[in-house]
């Protein structure tokens, strides 16, 4: 327990840090931005209570939005993909067969299963953050060409991080 | 009652997020005007900070472009030294200049954050309210124009770049002084904007300079950058054309703010005006 609380701690660190100071800077071709900060929610164990998951959303979306300068953008954003997070949870995953504190990552649960989980889940937040603040339909076209754009931007990122900390022998 | 309390507890994910959904988006809608953000922004002490320490590191990455700018904006003034001009008449030492009283000074700042990828793009500087600056003044560097400050804090200020979708700024052509607008332009691209609503008398030719015109916050001829395509799309019924920015706005480093000393007088003028 007490290990599962450092490690999202640090992690949550970890991935502001690198979103803020590195991923900020980077744009290609005018159109794909990452947010890989999102991994964060994506991660937390599947035992999370949903009112400690919906905080810590929150949270984390405040935090984005100080260093961007976009009050309440991120965190809308956030909300939404802890919700989401939910329902994709509760669909696919039988909750009785693990046994300690499991997390859906890459090397728990198998690259097709993570695989959809982490498309569906920045395809949803990255069409939301996108059209939020954009906030107008003339511009839908350029909006739908960043949101796919940026989703494969991230889902790549977020694949070279969980094959980063793959450990073998987690995989049932 | 107790089939609602059982219908709640059933249903608390998605009455849980309708609560952390609404108060975001409250936040969004009210704050985002920026007057009011006080505390969630890079102007506050924290992220400020954070921004300043990690932009010292970086400077030191672009060391070598920014003292190439700075040896040429050098070199650019010098040129207006007056022991850069051979006199030749007499007389000039004896008239005492009475006729000129400095109108803009400009105050030097370092950018500590800045982004060019965004729908609105916001520049965060290291000087504030205890450095003179203020609310609505015009922001340069020794290339261009680079937007205006909207809030500001006692040691930092945000600017709005050029790179904003609520940023408009009178300008006009070098040549001929016909005036229009000038926006960013729908593509995001951080290197294009668009020059609209020139009357349709004008002749604007390709890789002309568009500076900001005398009825702007800026100094009259501060460069925008040239035209790069005749025939844009959007923009009002009148000439509109795509304008190739002069500022790389991915490399700026250090900007002036523009203090006008007759703005106050002007603006004050104007507001009797009205009434």
């Amino acid at each position: 327990m007490g290990r599962t609380i450092i490690v999202n701690v640090l992690r949550f660190f970890v991935l502001v840090f690198i979103q803020v100071f590195l991923l900020k800077n980077i744009t290609l071709y005018n159109f794909s931005t990452p947010y890989l900060y999102i991994l964060f929610i994506l991660l937390l164990p599947f035992e999370t209570p949903n009112l400690l998951l919906f905080a810590l959303a929150f949270i984390l979306g405040l935090t984005i939005d100080a260093f961007y300068d976009t009050p309440g953008l991120h965190t809308a954003a956030c909300v939404l993909l802890a919700f989401v997070r939910i329902l994709f949870i509760s669909i696919t995953v039988q909750k009785d067969g693990f046994d300690n504190e499991p997390e859906p990552t890459l090397s728990m649960m198998g690259f097709r299963w993570f695989l959809t989980y982490a498309v569906v889940l920045t395809l949803i937040h990255h069409f939301f953050l996108f059209n939020l603040e954009v906030f107008r339909f003339s511009e839908i076209q350029y909006t739908i060409t960043r949101v796919v754009l940026s989703s494969l931007f991230t889902v790549f990122l977020m694949l070279i991080s969980g094959l980063l900390f793959y450990r073998i022998k987690e995989r049932k | 009652m107790r089939n609602l309390l059982a219908f709640i507890t059933r249903y608390n994910a998605f009455f849980l997020f309708l609560i952390f959904e609404i108060s975001s988006l409250i936040i969004y809608v009210k704050y985002n005007s920026f007057q009011k953000a006080t505390f969630i922004n890079s102007a506050a002490e924290v992220t400020g900070n954070m921004y300043a320490q990690v932009s010292k590191l970086n400077n030191y990455l672009s060391l070598k472009e920014t003292n190439d700018s700075l040896a040429l904006e050098n070199a650019r003034l010098r040129n207006q030294l007056k022991s850069s001009f051979f006199i030749d008449t007499l007389s000039k030492h004896k008239v005492t200049d009475t006729i000129y009283k400095q109108q803009y000074e400009y105050i030097e700042a370092k950018v500590i954050k800045n982004s060019f990828n965004l729908r609105n793009n916001y520049i965060t500087i290291n000087m504030g309210s205890n450095a003179g600056i203020e609310k609505g003044k015009g922001v340069i560097c020794n290339t261009g124009v680079v937007g205006k400050v909207i809030f500001v804090s006692p040691h930092y200020a945000i600017v709005q770049s050029l790179l904003n979708k609520d940023t408009q700024i009178s300008a006009m052509l070098a040549d001929t002084k016909d005036k229009g607008s000038f926006r960013w332009g729908d593509n995001l691209d951080p290197h294009i904007g668009l020059l609209y609503d020139v009357s349709n008398n004008a002749q604007p030719k390709l890789g002309e300079l568009v500076i900001t015109s005398d009825l702007s916050l800026f100094p009259t001829g501060i460069p925008i950058g040239r035209i790069s395509n005749l025939h844009a799309k959007g923009g009002g019924f009148f000439l509109n054309m795509d304008v190739k920015l002069s500022v790389d706005f991915s490399k700026l480093q250090y900007v002036y703010v523009v203090d006008n000393k007759f703005a106050k007088e002007q603006l004050g003028l104007e507001a009797q005006q009205k009434n």
